[in-house]
């Protein structure tokens, strides 16, 4: 079995042309980035505005573990047969599964922000947007993008779903792979998948270091080194 | 600038009063330190003035003008504000932090940052903590950054809430003699809140005592309210060692200063019956020597016991006292401004003192234990 997916790996006519890896790897990727975008467009704000007042809270947790225990593929399916369109389908399915780890990170990012440095915030004349930006937001931006890479794993390993309504990603290898009971191609559609969401996390790690401010980091080292 | 609380009253959801009634005025350019036991409503009193906490019922004035009538974030922004734990902004540098007010106000960035160079210098601390983050500072430091933050756009009402209890006691010390002579410098009209009787006489001019249910039980000078509390709870409160405090309010004009043998570090010193002073060339205090002592050649520190604690002179009896208890040879050395010795005093010239003292005020206090007496008697 792994001689057979690294000789898949090997064949030159798995690597060109609309079914190879870089076309299926750019539409995977492609199928992520936009029930990303929408996700984001969605989630953050309702998580900001409720850390921010502090109110909706019961709501938003809520509404987010309902929506959390939809199966992917049966909202795929439902959209899919609702409008008769596969893409519109399966991103809407990928959004339902991205917006709440995104939502849940923003609203905790700024929900767990120091009591007093909010109060001083206030207390120093800020007014309420003031505070959002130039204090909540900056320092809950670890937990944001904790969420964020929360939603891009999922979403990497769930996208394959695209395939199941006749779109392309590696989610392709996997369902040819089934239908024609060519298992290194499976293997190879698995190992594909994996290994992209390992890279897509490493550059949110990446991205992480850069956006998070220096003082935010060095505030953390210095309560998980101090006295419990 | 004077603030005035005009039967300023709290209700949390129509329950219990936080802050009953609350009438008082703090003149311009002195400091009244709000003080009292958790639940006396001495921080919700002080929220009050920048309204972070908005009144039930009363006024609270700025000269004369119903804070009611200013916007909330520019009310503020005029307002020092300094609380217990710093509260500063974890992702901006220590600079970045205290030209916060002055951004807000619409100052350049250039000079809102030259503000802030100039006040790291205004609280004590070096240059080139400007550049760190909160969390490279120590507590201390971080509570200077608070100050400095509150003084930044040079408001004259600086509001401070505990901001001291969470520094440990030696530099909480420190902290508060900067604070008074900043007070002594810039002249801002300060409330201060504290749960700590000693931190609150030793820094206010006035002293607001409150009691659980937040109505004030006594407002005074310092020395007013260890000295003649009104009833029982501000006795209480105050402590047991309010006599001994009280004497932080004594002038020690009247007291002698006497003479002491003395003996020079590096001198050889010889024998001698007596506790003698050692001291070193330029009469500074060093130790002293204990009564028929041997020493061997010329008199080096390892030779002396440590001295207790020094008595500057022209402060209060209070560290007379303190300095003739504390000295292995029952002698408190008195020092002038630049910490030379010019004599000793005993806990007994002290206690003279304040025995002539008290012959004058005996009938005002005689009064006071009469009332606290029938009210033992009634309880």
């Amino acid at each position: 079995m792994i001689a057979e997916a690294v000789a898949w790996f090997g064949d030159a006519a798995n690597w060109s042309g609309p079914g190879g890896v870089p076309a299926r790897v750019l539409e995977h990727v492609g199928y992520v980035a936009l029930a990303l975008a929408i996700a984001l467009v969605l989630a953050v704000p309702v998580g900001l505005l409720v850390g921010h007042t502090g109110r909706g809270a019961v709501l938003l947790v809520g509404a987010g573990n309902i929506v959390r225990a939809l199966p992917t593929l049966g909202v795929v399916t439902l959209f899919f047969l609702l409008l008769a369109e596969s893409t519109p389908a399966a991103v809407v399915g990928l959004v339902v599964l991205a917006v709440p780890p995104v939502m849940a990170g923003t609203y905790a990012g700024v929900q767990s922000v120091d009591a007093h440095v909010v109060d001083a915030a206030s207390g120093v004349g800020m007014r309420g947007m003031q505070r959002l930006w130039q204090v909540e937001v900056p320092i809950a931006l670890p937990m944001v993008l904790g969420g964020v890479r929360n939603a891009v794993l999922q979403l990497v390993a769930t996208a394959a779903v695209a395939a199941y309504v006749g779109l392309g990603g590696l989610g392709r290898y996997l369902m040819d792979g089934l239908a024609i009971l060519d298992y290194a191609e499976v293997v190879a559609g698995a190992l594909l998948t994996a290994a992209l969401a390992v890279v897509l996390d490493l550059l949110l790690a990446g991205l992480q270091r850069i956006m998070v401010p220096r003082g935010v980091r060095l505030a953390e080292l210095t309560t998980s080194k101090g006295p419990a | 600038m004077t603030i005035e609380f005009r039967g300023v009253t709290k209700r949390y959801g129509g329950g219990v009063a936080a802050v009953d009634e609350l009438s008082l005025t703090v003149p311009d350019g002195s400091m009244t330190v709000f003080v009292g036991p958790s639940g006396c409503g001495k921080t919700t009193s002080l929220r009050m003035v920048n309204r972070m906490v908005e009144p039930t019922d009363g006024d609270v004035l700025l000269d004369g003008r119903n804070v009611r009538d200013i916007d909330p974030a520019e009310l503020r922004r005029g307002i020092g504000y300094v609380i217990q734990h710093a509260g500063l902004f974890p992702h901006r540098t220590v600079l970045g932090n205290i030209a916060t007010v002055p951004m807000l106000s619409g100052w350049s960035r250039r000079s809102a940052r030259r503000r802030a160079g100039e006040l790291l210098d205004t609280v004590g601390l070096p240059a080139e903590l400007g550049s760190r983050y909160p969390a490279q500072l120590s507590g201390g430091q971080q509570q200077r950054v608070g100050v400095a933050r509150a003084l930044a756009a040079d408001p004259p009402v600086l509001l401070m809430d505990e901001p001291f209890s969470a520094v440990d006691p030696v530099v909480r010390e420190g902290l508060q003699d900067e604070l008074l002579d900043l007070q002594r410098r810039l002249g801002k009209t300060i409330v201060f809140v504290t749960h700590d009787i000693d931190e609150a006489v030793r820094l206010g001019d006035r002293v607001a005592v409150l009691r659980v249910g937040g109505r004030l039980a006594q407002y005074g000078t310092p020395a007013d309210v260890l000295r003649h509390p009104v009833d029982d709870f501000v006795a209480e409160f105050v402590g047991k060692d309010r006599g001994y405090r009280g004497l932080s309010f004594l002038s020690a004009d009247a007291l002698e200063v006497g003479e002491v043998s003395t003996v020079e570090i590096g001198s050889v010193p010889g024998e001698s019956g007596e506790w003698r002073l050692a001291i070193d060339d330029e009469r500074r205090p060093r130790g002293w020597l204990a009564p028929a002592s041997t020493v061997d050649g010329p008199l080096v520190e390892a030779d002396l016991v440590a001295g207790g604690s020094l008595y500057r002179r022209g402060t209060s009896l209070r560290g007379a006292l303190d300095a003739a208890l504390s000295s292995p040879a029952s002698l408190g050395v008195v020092v002038d401004d630049d910490g030379a010795a010019i004599g000793v005093v005993t806990a007994r010239h002290v206690l003279d003192v304040i025995e002539r003292h008290s012959t004058n005020v005996t009938a005002t206090s005689r009064t006071a234990n009469v009332t606290a007496t029938s009210r033992t008697a009634r309880a």
